[in-house]
């Protein structure tokens, strides 16, 4: 139906840009700055999304069932299963009432050792973003909202999907 | 007539019903499954766009950057779709499926037929006459994360072919076109803008396309290859819904007839992940004889 040159054309023209994209990839991540890497920063514009969040106490509910989540879904579970569950929860509510702006300080260790050895993919990551989406859902966190802080985790990426 | 008129209604609801039906269905499988890993579909929802018109994934009119399916760099993704454009004097039926590879490249099949009513019986080509035009597209993520990449301005990247044919080389002849196939070339921006909850994507097509193909390629007026823009701006509702609108600038290449850009305002949903449905409210302006082609664009696609 369609030429066969035109058609090989088109084939030859994707792989050669895959294979560019790909040797692109392949570069190596530039070091990340310790500001970042620690965790996401402080961002004063967020104290309204803070109480969206229902405060301290509403980060810390939501930690109860992004928890949960965490350990339902096959997809993240074995990357939390051996793990300091509470203690998790403790840092991370911390971490979020940071960002947020909320009054806290984060002590934990810094975002790019504790991923380093996990091996993360990108389907786990979403996974896991999946899950604190539906715990901000079941929190009746508003949608804005909750994008407000994804928006600032998400340049964590780096750091967390190392494979 | 009365009898074609509701014969497309009830492929509208028929669509619409089917939709409803396959996302039930989805919903309890999702429920049933959410304990096992699925090996395929672990992108976030409606950040793989739905399918356009020509079968790309993207918004309804325009590709974006994004690769289709819900794959992540490790994993294929593949949907189906089917299209119903409902118009004043025709109306469009299409079917297509994509699949995406490791969120690299997408390639993608959809064959559109376009039925001229009671317009092909004025024009003397019969009553009903169907353009049918089957498409071919390839697109390749260039760089760029549209979701992940928050801290900076840099969207995702892509470019993408459009290889078409249309069936009816002696009309298109007739008409001034200059060709009956035809090859588009576009590339894409995307980038959500996550705080925000907007996606914005622009693309710039190359093509000679005369009513995106279905009236042939090159024309009496040009037939050379002309940078077209195309838009599309969709607000995030929920991780479900969607609304937005778009826009296609589009050649002018025939003496017979002037060609309009088009436009669009639509909702997406996205219940799971396997299946999306789309309708939008079209403005596709003069096609041939016929001025204010507007109407409902319906749109259903499932996948995994």
């Amino acid at each position: 139906m369609f030429k066969y040159s035109l058609h090989a054309a088109v084939m030859a023209m994707a792989m050669l840009f895959t294979q560019a994209a790909m040797a692109q990839n392949a570069v190596p991540m530039p070091e990340q700055s310790a500001a970042m890497a620690a965790s996401a920063p402080r961002d004063p514009a967020l104290r309204p999304v803070f109480d969206q969040f229902g405060g301290k106490p509403g980060l810390v509910t939501l930690m109860d069932d992004f928890m949960v989540n965490l350990m339902a879904d096959a997809r993240t579970r074995p990357y939390f299963a051996d793990t300091d569950r509470e203690h998790i929860k403790l840092e991370l509510v911390d971490q979020f009432c940071v960002i947020l702006d909320g009054p806290c300080t984060y002590t934990g260790k810094d975002m790019e050792r504790v991923h380093r050895n996990l091996g993360i993919n990108r389907a786990a990551f979403n996974a896991l973003v999946e899950d604190l989406q539906k715990a901000m859902d079941k929190n009746k966190v508003p949608f804005r909202a909750q994008n407000k802080l994804l928006a600032k985790l998400a340049p964590m990426h780096p750091v967390v999907i190392t494979k | 007539m009365q009898r074609h008129r509701n014969g497309r209604t009830a492929w509208l609801i028929g669509l619409v019903l089917s939709g409803c039906l396959i996302s039930s269905m989805a919903m309890a499988g999702d429920a049933a499954g959410s304990d096992s890993a699925p090996a395929f579909s672990n992108k976030l929802l409606l950040t793989g766009g739905v399918s356009q018109v020509e079968g790309s994934a993207g918004g309804g009119l325009t590709p974006w950057a994004v690769i289709g399916g819900y794959g992540t760099s490790d994993e294929i993704g593949a949907n189906a779709f089917i299209t119903h454009i409902n118009l004043p004097d025709y109306h469009v039926n299409e079917a297509g499926a994509m699949v995406g590879l490791y969120n690299r490249v997408e390639v993608s099949f959809a064959q559109q037929r376009f039925d001229t009513e009671q317009v092909g019986a004025a024009l003397g080509l019969g009553r009903g006459f169907t353009f049918k035009q089957n498409i071919i597209g390839v697109k390749v993520r260039l760089a760029g994360d549209a979701v992940l990449d928050q801290d900076s301005w840099m969207p995702q990247i892509s470019i993408g072919v459009q290889h078409k044919k249309n069936n009816q080389a002696a009309v298109l002849a007739f008409v001034g076109a200059k060709s009956d196939q035809g090859t588009d070339y576009y590339v894409s921006a995307t980038k959500l803008f996550l705080s925000q909850s907007l996606l914005v994507n622009a693309t710039v097509r190359f093509t000679k396309a005369n009513q995106i193909g279905i009236l042939g390629f090159g024309g009496d007026k040009n037939n050379s290859y002309k940078p077209e823009f195309e838009g599309s701006v969709a607000y995030l509702l929920s991780r479900n819904w969607a609304v937005g609108a778009e826009y296609r600038q589009k050649p002018n290449n025939l003496g017979i007839a002037k060609e309009d850009d088009w436009y669009d305002a639509f909702v997406a949903w996205a219940p799971t992940k396997h299946v999306s449905l789309t309708l939008a409210y079209a403005d596709l302006g003069n096609i041939v004889i016929k001025d204010h082609q507007r109407g409902l664009y319906a749109s259903v696609q499932v996948g995994f």
